[in-house]
């Protein structure tokens, strides 16, 4: 590794340093989810390494915990992770030129965290893209390292803990944790708004297609708002 | 508790798995020739967390369909969780001051 990519990686470590003290909690839920949801430590830990995706993790684990139809569990993971193709567009001009097996790695790695501290650099600083590898690298490693190892602890320690800790209630915790700064606007009170009310009265729905039938109706109701902001 | 069979479990986690590396690779698998996301797409995806936390969120701590009562440690204590994220945006202290209320008024 020459020098530049060498100073960009480290530059990049830097960057999610502070990001990755509030990613480990979410890690040891998204392990202690499976347990909690009856799904053995081995499934929990390859979900982290396959679908490697938080929210959308603990969303499938609550489903399959409630014995959730295939179609739903994994629709519902996929809906969740639709936000990456936003990702893939932003970050897929600066990453010109780089083969698609280096590619292919940002995507796997790809997370919301990583994303953030890129896209900023990438925005003020023009590097060759070998350079700009390096810096995502530096902070994507070290996110996804964080990950696994957080899953394999919570998924270990959170089965020997005992059901009158309530520690369950830490999963919608942490949901609310992440819920609060993604409201942003009033367009996304609106989408909060009428999908917490959705999926509390479409609760007892069949196949547990409600958490899918709510998040629906609430980007619908907030898009219809910033439309109409919009268009005023 | 899940009676959910392991290899049907599988099945979602390989899914699941295969359809989000296609989200994340869409863009960068076309070198950006497949020019840019919609504004429309954008707008409305945006709005995809907020609306997915939030549907997960209420049923967790309001209940569900007919058995929704507000009048839990679980939903005060939610409440309270929220006061703090919104004050200091910090996942753990968000965690720490919702399990400590709940333990609380359980214990009252």
């Amino acid at each position: 590794m020459t020098n530049p990519r060498r100073a960009a990686a480290l530059a990049g470590f830097r960057a999610v340093l502070p990001i990755m003290v509030g990613v480990a909690p979410f890690a040891l839920i998204a392990g202690f989810a499976g347990v909690d949801a009856g799904v053995s430590q081995v499934q929990t830990v390859a979900f982290s390494v396959l679908v490697f995706a938080g929210a959308a993790q603990l969303a499938a684990l609550e489903l399959i915990g409630r014995d959730g139809a295939t179609a739903v569990v994994v629709a519902t993971a996929l809906v969740i992770n639709a936000r990456f193709l936003m990702y893939s567009a932003s970050l897929a001009p600066s990453l010109r030129g780089l083969g698609t097996g280096r590619r292919a790695l940002v995507a796997y790695l790809l997370t919301d965290q990583a994303f953030v501290v890129s896209a900023l650099r990438y925005e003020q600083r023009e590097e060759p893209p070998g350079t700009r590898l390096a810096y995502f690298l530096g902070a994507a490693v070290p996110l996804w390292i964080e990950w696994q190892a957080g899953t394999v602890v919570g998924a270990v320690a959170g089965a020997a803990v005992p059901a009158s800790w309530s520690l369950d209630f830490a999963i919608p915790l942490v949901f609310l944790a992440l819920l609060v700064p993604a409201v942003r606007d009033r367009a996304g009170v609106a989408a909060a708004g009428v999908a917490a009310v959705v999926a509390v009265a479409a609760g007892g729905l069949r196949l547990n297609a409600g958490l899918l039938l709510a998040a629906t109706a609430g980007i619908a109701a907030g898009y219809t708002l910033a439309t109409r902001a919009a268009s005023r | 508790m899940t009676t959910t069979n392991p290899a049907l479990i599988w099945a979602m986690i390989a899914i699941a798995g295969a359809g989000t590396f296609l989200l994340r690779f869409s863009f960068l698998g076309l070198l950006g020739r497949g020019g840019d996301v919609p504004a429309a797409a954008t707008r409305a995806l945006r709005l995809v967390p907020a609306a997915v936390l939030a549907a997960i969120v209420a049923p967790a701590v309001a209940g569900r369909g007919a058995d929704v009562d507000l009048a839990t440690a679980r939903f005060v204590a939610a409440a309270i969780a929220a006061g703090v994220a919104w004050r200091w945006q910090n996942v753990g202290l968000t965690l720490a001051s919702g399990m400590v209320a709940l333990w609380l008024l359980q214990a009252l």
